[in-house]
């Protein structure tokens, strides 16, 4: 615990602090560019130096300077004043002044540091540099003449992405930074933009749309994968113009994967702004709520309950599956699933659902099996955990899956169930190692959970867990690696088939074999819409995809970013998101068409407004009221072993970019599709 | 001068054998044993004693820089590397030792490397030294064909191996931390200091990083004693160093001489005086392109080491003097250097990426005189403003030449630009 003066006030930190942290600790704020919390310390920039004594006559980089015991640290000499002119000076001579019509412009620390140390006019007046563009996909605009060469892009995408991509080539005055003309190959791309402090790599879809001082920004939670990152979202108007990342280091740290960034523009097209009612002639056609909700009253009156089917998509709130389950009860159907993809997760008890290890202390094991999941692509933020585990701790990674470029190295042990067995009776080497291991974790995926042997699987899952040791007093190493950002909340709620009531596939059978006559699809998109051919489909969503499609008639909802709802993430953390738009048109937040729609059927929810209606969800559940805590869980019994089948695991994610209706929507996304999904495939120049 | 007894480097010149029969004729590998056996506090003890300061610009004293290393070896091995990497304009001595008398940094590696408890030593060339790389390498192989290095050098049962490595042809992979990154296979980047490679140094370890010329003196030191090398030169500034003499001089060459030695004897001595005599000379930059020039009046009675040099503000750096006399265009040949400087920053960091090109571009318009009477304040501000505020000293060596030209020449530039706006300068009376 050194102590050390700063500007003449003491102050003791804690042992291995640079100078700038300490700084920051004494609440002095110190000027920088390339120093990042998050990287590793390039100390290029030059702009954090601090007159330290004892030490050499001239100033030092405080990034790079280990706090030591006596030490005085002064920040407003006149010397440190004129190292920091100077370094921003130099930085200005070649960065073109041209904020009028730079992305960056009032969010640019350049912009920023250079009102308190820039000159008032520059001395200088040779030719400025200019440097050509790089291309680096369809996500990252460069203006490569403004870049300062602070390196925290690079050093992002080696360290946290884990790609190799981007690398600063030639020297001195030369040096740029590029990618030699490729896009940058990680999900985790788009948080370069956060991270460029000048207007060097801007946003590319967001390029000349808005100013940031013309936004209204709001903070709420993502639902684009099941990792909860929370996000600020940035709205001109009624529209959203971006997403950005928020600091949660429970979660998110402060990335978000490029999906959750860029999906936004897909919130703009395909939207279902008016009901929709299927006339005789067999088509979609505008209808007012009333006449929609009259002919839902028509079908659902009279109907036994045990013919009326439920199915909640991966994107809802806890509010609407919460008010949908009321009407599913009241109308006395138990036929009600949140589960599209089939996984057979078992909703009685909760540690076996949720991803128990939580997603920051991942990073503590120093063990780590998966088992039918691709991380990079279903949760990129839990695979940069990971490998902030195997690049600082030495975690040890083995694989039972699809063997893919996950951004670390890992022990294939083949893709086939029969591994999985033989780890599970013990007989397989790893299961030693597991067992050595002092915080072991394994972490199972829907691409194992969703196969008709997905019970099965589960179940070896937990003996593995059990046996192994995975599950301690202080360490519960079992984790389900969600895709859908409803699903835990789903499963909370108990959003699953009641006594006697049909899960996703028998809901489809019935409504094929015609023992289910209505189906109410809460934004469920991803389900084998043929089947229901027969049934009379209502679709609430927001979006016109496979879902509406299917219906009979469409009820238009609210996207994540137009209502208030409560969203539970893998590791079972309940967090709260807020509007920061309205919905379009007729288009109204879900529970508020559920309660309306329980009056017209004669059923009336026992709730008028938001408060009321999470009263109620409180009562039945009352971790929801632990906003941003995660539960503690306890480790009972679960899973029933059974066969399985010898079919290989294969990722649940067949395209990163496009997972649900948001992102099918979205050009951006359909941008990202054609160059890193069909590029990658070798798709010749001649396609699309 | 210095006498031919005393000299270190016998085959400076390479009019002798520089294979390992040749350098065993003058001395070299002669009781390497029983040095080493004498252990490593006695190595590093005659070292400090002997007073020798680091020959590659810095002057650090090179026995306190060895006991910096860890006394005994933890969980990393320690390394010795030799910095062969001699790009410094003006500078040409580590060139001739290593295809002369290479042997002398061969046997230095190992009695360095002992006495660090380092069982490797890297030797990095200069990538444009192919040949010189060639005959060390050739010295490297008889010293491990003859037993003197290898499992068991020298039989004093320590393992020591040497590893010659070239390098691409950067200036600065010759500034140490970046040498240790391009050894490593990385670009050749400065690192931050602390930790200093004594600490953390080539991947990791505890290194040494020393210049061929401190290494190959060492075995002739501890030869013949601190005291017989401590006997040359003034306090503070001991032994014999090996001079680099070019430019304007009539017999432009390498010689090794005593430490302290007046300038005006070094050229007048060896060197064939200054073309066209002594009247006739502008300037000296006194130890390679980073050091400040001296104009003449200085030249006359300055002495040759690390002090003196230090009072005149400037520095013996790697006592590569460049001569320049009256035909000399002083601020084209300062334009010039700033013009290596500005192509050979790294580009890491802020003040030297952007700041050498600045000056070189000032410097081109003041050689026409295309430029204002305030920019030569300003260009002494720029040079200032990247002086000390760099990772590594590039950017020193890169403001020192140009604050050298504007504290000595500031009247020539003045005169350039006047003449180009065709003011005529009234004589001034003497102030």
């Amino acid at each position: 615990m050194p102590k050390l003066k700063i500007d003449g006030v003491e102050i003791e930190v804690e042992n291995g602090l640079t100078v700038l942290q300490a700084c920051e600790q004494a609440g002095v704020e110190i000027p920088r560019f390339c120093y990042h919390e998050r990287l590793s310390v390039a100390g290029n920039c030059r702009m954090c130096l601090v007159e330290v004594s004892p030490g050499p006559p001239k100033p030092q980089a405080s990034c790079a300077l280990p706090a030591g015991e006596g030490m005085e640290v002064t920040t407003n000499s006149p010397m440190v004043e004129k190292a920091r002119t100077g370094v921003m000076e130099f930085l200005l001579i070649n960065h073109p002044l041209d904020c009028p019509i730079c992305d960056q412009g009032g969010e640019c620390d350049l912009q920023d540091q250079a009102m308190g140390y820039g000159n008032s006019g520059s001395r200088y007046t040779e030719d400025k540099r200019a440097v050509s563009e790089k291309y680096m996909g369809p996500l990252i605009n460069t203006i490569m003449t403004r870049c300062i060469h602070c390196t925290r892009c690079v050093r992002f995408s080696t360290e946290v992405g884990g790609v190799t991509d981007m690398g600063m080539v030639n020297r001195g005055e030369n040096a740029e930074i590029t990618t030699l003309e490729k896009a940058v190959s990680s999900e985790l791309s788009g948080n370069v933009i956060d991270l460029c402090p000048v207007g060097a790599l801007t946003s590319k879809p967001y390029s000349f749309v808005a100013r940031p001082w013309e936004l209204k920004k709001t903070e709420t939670i993502d639902v684009l994968d099941a990792m909860g990152s929370n996000i600020r979202v940035d709205v001109r108007g009624n529209e959203v113009m971006r997403v950005l990342p928020r600091l949660n280091e429970d979660v998110n740290e402060e990335w978000i994967s490029d999906k959750s960034r860029f999906s936004c523009d897909g919130l703009r097209s395909q939207r279902l702004d008016k009901p929709y009612v299927r006339n005789a002639a067999g088509k979609l056609e505008p209808a007012s709520w009333d006449e929609a909700f009259a002919v839902i009253s028509a079908k659902l009156s009279g109907a036994a309950g045990e013919r009326i089917a439920a199915i909640a998509g991966d994107q809802c709130d806890a509010e609407s599956m919460f008010a949908l389950k009321g009407l599913m009860d009241a109308l006395g159907s138990p036929n009600l699933d949140c589960r599209q993809d089939g996984a057979a997760l078992d909703p009685s008890v909760r540690s076996s659902y949720l991803f128990n290890t939580g997603i920051a202390k991942a990073e503590e094991a120093d063990i780590c099996l998966i088992i039918g999941a691709n991380p990079r692509w279903e949760a990129p933020l839990v695979n940069t955990r990971l490998r902030k585990g195997w690049l600082d701790g030495g975690m040890k990674i083995s694989v039972i899956g699809p063997q893919l470029d996950l951004t670390y190295d890992y022990d294939y042990l083949g893709a086939s169930t029969a591994t999985l067995q033989e780890i599970a009776d013990g007989t397989h080497p790893f299961a030693a190692a597991l067992k050595a291991a002092k915080r072991p974790m394994l972490m199972i995926g829907m691409g194992a959970l969703s196969r008709d042997d997905g019970a099965a699987c589960l179940a070896v899952a937990r003996k593995i867990a059990n046996d192994c040791g995975l599950i301690r007093d202080d360490w519960n190493g079992f984790n389900v690696l969600h895709t859908a950002a409803a699903r835990v909340g789903g499963m909370d709620l108990g959003f699953t088939p009641g006594q006697g009531g049909c899960d996703v596939s028998g809901i489809l059978n019935g409504a094929s074999s015609g023992a289910i006559d209505v189906v109410y699809l809460l934004g469920a998109d991803e389900i084998k819409m043929s089947s229901l051919d027969k049934a009379f489909v209502i679709y609430q969503g927001h979006h016109g995809d496979a879902g509406a499609h299917a219906a009979d008639v469409i009820l238009p909802g609210a996207a994540y970013t137009e209502k208030s709802g409560v969203y539970v993430n893998l590791e079972g953390r309940v967090q709260r998101g807020r509007r920061a738009a309205f919905p379009p048109g007729d288009a109204r937040e879900d529970w508020t068409i559920l309660r309306a729609l329980s009056a017209i059927v004669g059923k009336t929810l026992p709730y008028d407004d938001l408060p009321g209606l999470r009263k109620a969800m409180h009562e039945a559940c009352p971790h929801f009221t632990h906003i941003d805590t995660v539960e503690p869980t306890s480790w009972e019994d679960f899973g029933t072993i059974g066969d399985m089948s010898a079919a290989p695991f294969k990722s649940a994610i067949e395209n990163f970019y496009m997972t649900d209706p948001i992102s099918r929507a979205s050009e951006t996304m359909a941008a990202c599709t054609r160059e890193f999904i069909l590029n990658a495939e070798g798709a010749t120049g001649t396609d699309g | 001068m210095l006498q031919d007894k005393d000299r270190i480097f016998t085959n400076l010149y390479g009019l002798h054998d520089p294979g390992l029969d040749g350098a065993r004729k003058r001395g070299d590998w002669r009781d390497t044993k029983e040095l080493l056996a004498k252990g490593r506090d006695w190595i590093i003890e005659e070292m400090k004693s002997s007073g020798l300061r680091g020959r590659g610009g810095a002057g650090f004293p090179s026995g306190l820089k060895w006991s910096f290393m860890p006394k005994e070896i933890g969980d990393r091995p320690h390394y010795l590397v030799v910095n062969g990497d001699e790009s410094e304009p003006g500078t040409c001595k580590d060139r001739d030792i290593l295809r002369h008398d290479p042997h002398k940094l061969v046997e230095g590696c190992l009695l360095a490397g002992f006495s660090m408890s380092a069982h490797a030593a890297y030797i990095y060339v200069r990538g444009e030294f192919f040949n010189e790389a060639a005959a060390l390498q050739k010295a490297v192989d008889e010293a491990y064909g003859a037993g003197l290095i290898g499992p068991d050098a020298c039989g004093s049962g320590w393992a020591f191996d040497v590893f010659v490595h070239r390098g691409a042809g950067a200036y600065i992979c010759g500034e140490e931390t970046a040498l240790l990154e391009s050894l490593e296979g990385k670009k050749g980047q400065p690192r931050l200091k602390p930790p200093f490679p004594a600490m953390s140094g080539l991947y990791g370890c505890p290194t040494t990083v020393n210049n061929v010329e401190t290494i190959a003196v060492a075995p002739t030191i501890l030869r013949r004693g601190a005291e017989w090398f401590s006997s040359f030169g003034r306090e503070n500034n001991h032994g014999t160093k090996v001079f680099c003499i070019s430019g304007h001089v009539n017999n432009p060459c390498n010689v090794e001489e005593e430490m302290s030695i007046p300038l005006k004897e070094l050229i007048e001595t060896h060197a064939g005086g200054v073309r066209g005599g002594w009247d006739n000379l502008l300037a000296v930059i006194p130890g390679g392109s980073s050091t400040p020039m001296l104009p003449r009046h200085i030249c006359d009675d300055v002495l040759m080491d690390f002090d003196s040099l230090k009072a005149q503000q400037t520095g013996l750096g790697t006592a590569g003097l460049i001569v320049m006399d009256k035909s000399t265009d002083i601020v084209k040949a300062i334009a010039r250097l700033a013009y290596f400087y500005k192509h050979e920053s790294c580009g890491q960091c802020t003040p030297c990426r952007e700041g050498t090109g600045w000056m070189w571009r000032i410097l081109e318009r003041m050689v026409t005189g295309d430029a204002e009477i305030e920019e030569i304040d300003m260009l002494h501000d720029v040079s200032k403003q990247i002086e000390g505020h760099t990772i590594c000293a590039l950017g020193d060596g890169a403001a020192w030449p140009v604050q050298g030209l504007i504290r000595h020449f500031r009247k020539e530039i003045e005169h350039r630009i006047l003449e180009r706006k065709g003011v005529s300068r009234r004589p001034v009376a003497a102030e």
